[in-house]
């Protein structure tokens, strides 16, 4: 449904009256698409929250055991426990998004054909599992 | 399958009412129709003052542009069989983020004056064209910026393009997408004279990469794409301005051609 | 777009205005596939190339005309190279050229398959270069304005706000198009309904070979898309309703599994248009809503094959009437494509009606004669734009300023179109009612078979459809963009120029080219080798008269299938068909 605009002027004649409806503060609700769009803005701000949280992390490290103690209790608690949960699933949300977008940025040409949009994502996804599995297996061990 | 549909069109008469309404039509379902036809017929037979633009019914002159249902679709090229079975009404409005002249008729002045700011011409700086004979350009060069020159002016990404909606002096995909296809052509050496316009909030850095316009051309010209090669070419561009502000040789060609 | 750039480097002190009632971008150019002829290979030479628009055109173009374009078809293709177009190459950077229907050699420049896509918004964007040229967009002219003996500017109707006004010119130039919506089936897009021929004829300014009306074999008969001659060359079949390969029953030869040059379905165009005809007579084609059609057969070339060699033709049936050539046998029948007559010019683009210009299809210079080529008529556009552009632009140098009888003419104009048409109380009929009887007279009197009882009828039917015409209410009585009222003109037009056509077909009692006459089937160089040109009488009807064909260097010679017979030229023509029309 079209938003209502100001008061328009009375026709006068030969004098086209334009109807410009306005963009709704909503504008982002009117399709799933712009939402997804709107969530994977969003996703920065957690990159951001969890980019923090590391950063409290190695403060808290840096400070000793007792101050390590008390921060993991701290990260304990449900309002902590979702919070990394949410920030957990966005940034992933973040980078698949991302890796998906990359091929429109990067138009590589090889021997004069371009790379189709798989090969040029692919490697984003390889990188990021082999770092991954390099960091667990760093932490796991 | 339905064998009729119900098609709820958005009419506006600026000379008899101050805000546009709906109007419910029943059309019937024929196989080969496409919306275009079934408003041919409406406006033939049931009533003569719906009014639409269209041209040549193929996909490639670009007046047809409607929103069908909340998309941006060429009316010419949407097949009423894709909705019949839905059951419910098909919606049908003007294209979004446009003025609204009558029924489904936009305003396009703007976005032409917008396809004229990026210097959408060939542009040559050092040699001129040769006297006789052609530029040549290879198979390869000509394959780099022929997507980009595949645009129909349909303004169906600008339909779609949310930034479009918001900030009505963003210059938008079509245009860009334009301009680049000028910098991407070999033969061209404007790059340069159209970065003002390109880098700056009102060109490429106003858009935000929600992709729909890409998504939604008919010609597969890939708007989003150039906007965002446009994207990391114009940083190196800067990166190289701030580290190397010597600038460039007098005469030397700033060929974006050149660069890839 | 053309002309305004000529006229603009010519004189740049010259104002100049284009007025369209669409946008630039929308002109139907922008549909146009093939390519654009101009011989710039070392093989090639410019008298084979007007020895082969001659021949195809069965000796009735103006020679000077087409060696003036010959000589310019590829100055023109390369200076739309150096403004942009993105024309296909070879591997070494040169420009590509391919083999066209009706050419000898291979001289045809393309942009992939949209060429003529390619060269409009080439043209367009190089236009916004141009400072003094001014663009009226949705501007509907109405009538050419007239005074002292020379055109003094257009009045129009600004769709947006619906206001009607004069702009005055010292010269004016028709760039309108065909007239192929004065037929039921046909190519062209609704815009074509040859406004510029109607404005010149009622201006005083005579149409030249209105007759010669071009069709195409194989369009779809709904939306008369165009399903391209590759499909034939990669295979085909043409079947009628039994599913037999009817063309072998014409003198095309024996029907063979796969396609032989110059054989069955890849015979010339107006002999597989003919045969049409003619397997409908005998009530052999199959009857749709859309009228009669046959089918064109690509099952058995397989998916493999469609997709490589015609993704094109596959891409546009299925998005834009919802059949696949795979699985499914594609309707066809012959449409009109090609409008060869149009108001009379000479080679610099200039009508006997002082200030008057034309040029591309609007335009008969000759160049097309009585069939035109495959990929000639975009460098018509370009070669006669250019040549008209600058003559306009040196007549307006010279001109004073138009006087003062615009702003009268222009409220006569607001004035008629609100008594005959918004302001109206009464009438019954309705536009699109009036406009497919029209559509439908035309199609059977001067369709691709004519003879002179149909056409004397429709003489008299057309004169019925004026009466109608003067009936009809519009539903839609606003000022803003008014598209009915546009129609209603459109169709005002339409009935103007179908009468031209009808009674250039009936004077014309020979078959030559594209107008072939049932009761006059041979060809008659004695009395007709001669330009046919309609005037209108001031009491509307009209009245044909001749002008001698400019023979310089080829005299006519015999077009037959298969062979050429020449009398007095030295050298003969490479020994392929002359006769394949495109």
């Amino acid at each position: 449904m079209q938003p209502p605009t100001s008061n328009p002027p009375s026709y006068t004649e030969y004098h086209p009256r334009w109807y410009r409806p306005r963009v709704s503060v909503y504008w982002w609700m009117g399709s799933w698409r712009y939402l997804k769009f709107i969530l994977r803005e969003l996703s920065s701000a957690f990159v951001a929250v969890a980019v923090i949280m590391t950063l409290f992390q190695l403060r808290a490290l840096r400070a000793g055991p007792d101050a390590y103690a008390r921060f993991e209790q701290r990260m304990r608690s449900p309002v902590w426990i979702a919070l990394s949960l949410i920030s957990l699933i966005f940034v992933v949300f973040h980078a698949i998004t991302w890796f998906n977008l990359t091929p429109r940025a990067m138009a590589i040409r090889l021997r004069g054909k371009r790379l189709p949009d798989v090969m040029v994502a692919a490697p984003n996804y390889a990188i990021w599992l082999v770092v991954s599995a390099g960091v667990a297996w760093m932490v796991l061990r | 399958m339905a064998s009729t549909i119900i098609l709820e069109i958005q009419r506006y008469s600026p000379e008899q009412e101050a805000e546009p309404r709906f109007q419910d039509y029943e059309v019937p379902v024929h196989k080969d129709w496409v919306l275009l036809d079934a408003l041919n017929h409406l406006k033939d037979n049931v009533d003569g003052s719906l009014t639409y633009r269209w041209s040549c019914r193929m996909g490639i002159c670009g007046s047809c542009g409607v929103m069908v249902n909340g998309e941006p679709k060429l009316s010419c090229a949407t097949f009423l069989t894709d909705y019949a079975h839905k059951g419910s009404k098909v919606r049908v409005e003007p294209l979004r983020y446009f003025p609204v002249v009558r029924d489904l008729v936009t305003e396009l002045s703007d976005f032409l004056g917008k396809l004229k700011k990026v210097k959408p011409w060939l542009i040559r700086t050092g040699e001129p064209a040769p006297r006789i004979g052609e530029f040549l350009q290879t198979p390869e060069q000509l394959e780099r910026y022929k997507q980009f020159s595949m645009c129909i002016n349909c303004t169906l990404c600008y339909a779609a393009c949310p930034v479009v909606g918001l900030d009505p002096l963003f210059v938008g995909p079509a245009a860009i997408a334009l301009a680049q296809r000028y910098n991407m052509d070999s033969r061209d050496q404007g790059a340069q004279e159209r970065i003002a316009v390109l880098a700056h909030p009102e060109g490429i850095w106003g858009c935000t990469f929600v992709g729909e316009c890409t998504r939604v051309c008919p010609k597969h010209v890939d708007p989003a794409g150039a906007i965002q090669q446009y994207k990391v070419k114009a940083a190196l561009e800067w990166l190289k301005a701030v580290v190397m502000p010597w600038g460039n040789r007098p005469g030397k060609e700033v060929s974006s051609a050149a660069a890839d | 777009m053309r002309a305004a750039i000529a006229a603009a480097e010519v004189n740049p002190k010259l104002s100049i205005a284009v007025v369209s009632k669409v946008y630039p971008m929308r002109s139907h150019t922008v549909s146009a596939e093939g390519g654009a002829a101009g011989v710039v290979k070392p093989d090639d030479s410019l008298d084979e190339h007007a020895y082969d628009t001659i021949s195809g055109g069965d000796w009735m173009c103006d020679q000077d005309a087409v060696e003036a374009f010959v000589r310019e078809a590829p100055l023109e293709l390369m200076q739309l190279e150096h403004w942009g177009c993105p024309w296909s190459r070879e591997p070494d950077g040169h420009i590509a050229v391919r083999a066209f229907g009706g050419m000898q050699k291979r001289r045809t420049w393309f942009a992939a398959d949209k060429t003529g896509f390619h060269m409009l918004h080439t043209l367009f964007q190089t236009t916004l270069k141009y400072d003094p040229i001014k663009r009226y967009d949705e501007w509907f002219v109405t009538k050419l304005l007239v005074d002292d003996g020379r055109v003094q500017g257009v009045v129009a109707v600004e769709l947006m706000s619906g206001k009607v006004q004069a702009i005055t010119a010292k010269a004016v130039i028709l760039c309108t198009g065909g007239c192929g919506r004065v037929f039921p089936f046909t190519t062209n897009a609704n815009i074509k309904n040859g406004d510029g021929m109607a404005l010149a004829l009622r201006a005083g300014a005579p149409l030249k070979d209105m007759e010669f009306v071009q069709y195409h074999p194989t369009g779809l008969p709904f939306t008369g898309i165009l399903i391209t001659e590759a499909t034939r060359a990669e295979g085909g079949y043409l079947i009628n309703k039994d599913g037999y390969r009817y063309l072998q029953d014409y003198n095309l030869g024996k029907p063979e599994p796969k396609p032989v040059l110059r054989s069955m379905e890849l015979g010339p165009r107006d002999r597989l248009s003919q045969a049409f005809v003619h397997e409908d007579r005998k009530g052999r084609t199959v009857p749709t809503p859309y009228g009669p059609i046959v089918h064109l057969d690509l099952r058995h070339l397989g998916e493999q094959v469609i997709n490589t060699k015609l993704p094109f033709v596959r891409e546009l049936c299925l998005k834009y009437q919802n059949i696949d050539p795979v699985r499914e046998l594609i309707p066809v029948r012959p449409v009109v494509h090609y409008m060869m007559g149009g108001v009379s010019t000479d080679i610099h683009g200039a009508t006997p009606l002082a200030g008057l210009y034309a040029a591309g299809e609007v335009a008969c210079v000759s160049i097309n004669g009585a069939n035109r080529l495959g990929s000639n008529s975009l460098p018509e556009c370009l070669v006669f734009g250019a040549r008209a552009g600058k003559a306009a632009a040196d007549y307006a140098s010279q001109q004073a300023q138009p006087n003062g009888i615009a702003l009268a003419q222009a409220r006569d104009e607001q004035r008629r179109l609100g008594t005959q048409f918004l302001h109206k109380t009464g009438g019954k009929e309705r536009v699109a009612a009036v406009r497919d009887e029209m559509q439908r007279t035309v199609e059977t009197s001067a369709g691709i078979y004519r003879e002179a009882g149909q056409l004397t009828k429709a003489t008299s039917s057309l004169r019925e459809l004026q009466e109608r015409f003067e009936d009809v209410r519009l539903d839609d009585r606003s000022h803003t963009f008014n598209t009915e009222l546009q129609s209603a003109l459109e169709l005002g037009f339409m009935l103007d120029v179908a009468e031209a056509i009808v009674q250039s077909a009936l004077q014309r009692t020979e078959s030559r080219g594209a107008h072939q006459r049932t009761d006059h089937p041979a060809r008659d160089d004695r009395k007709f080798l001669a330009h046919s040109l309609v005037y209108r009488n001031p009491d509307g009807s009209a009245r044909v008269e001749y002008q001698p064909v400019k023979i310089t260097r080829w005299p006519p010679g015999e077009r037959v299938y298969g062979q050429v017979e020449e009398h007095g030229k030295e050298e003969a023509p490479p020994a392929a068909l002359v006769r394949k029309a495109s």
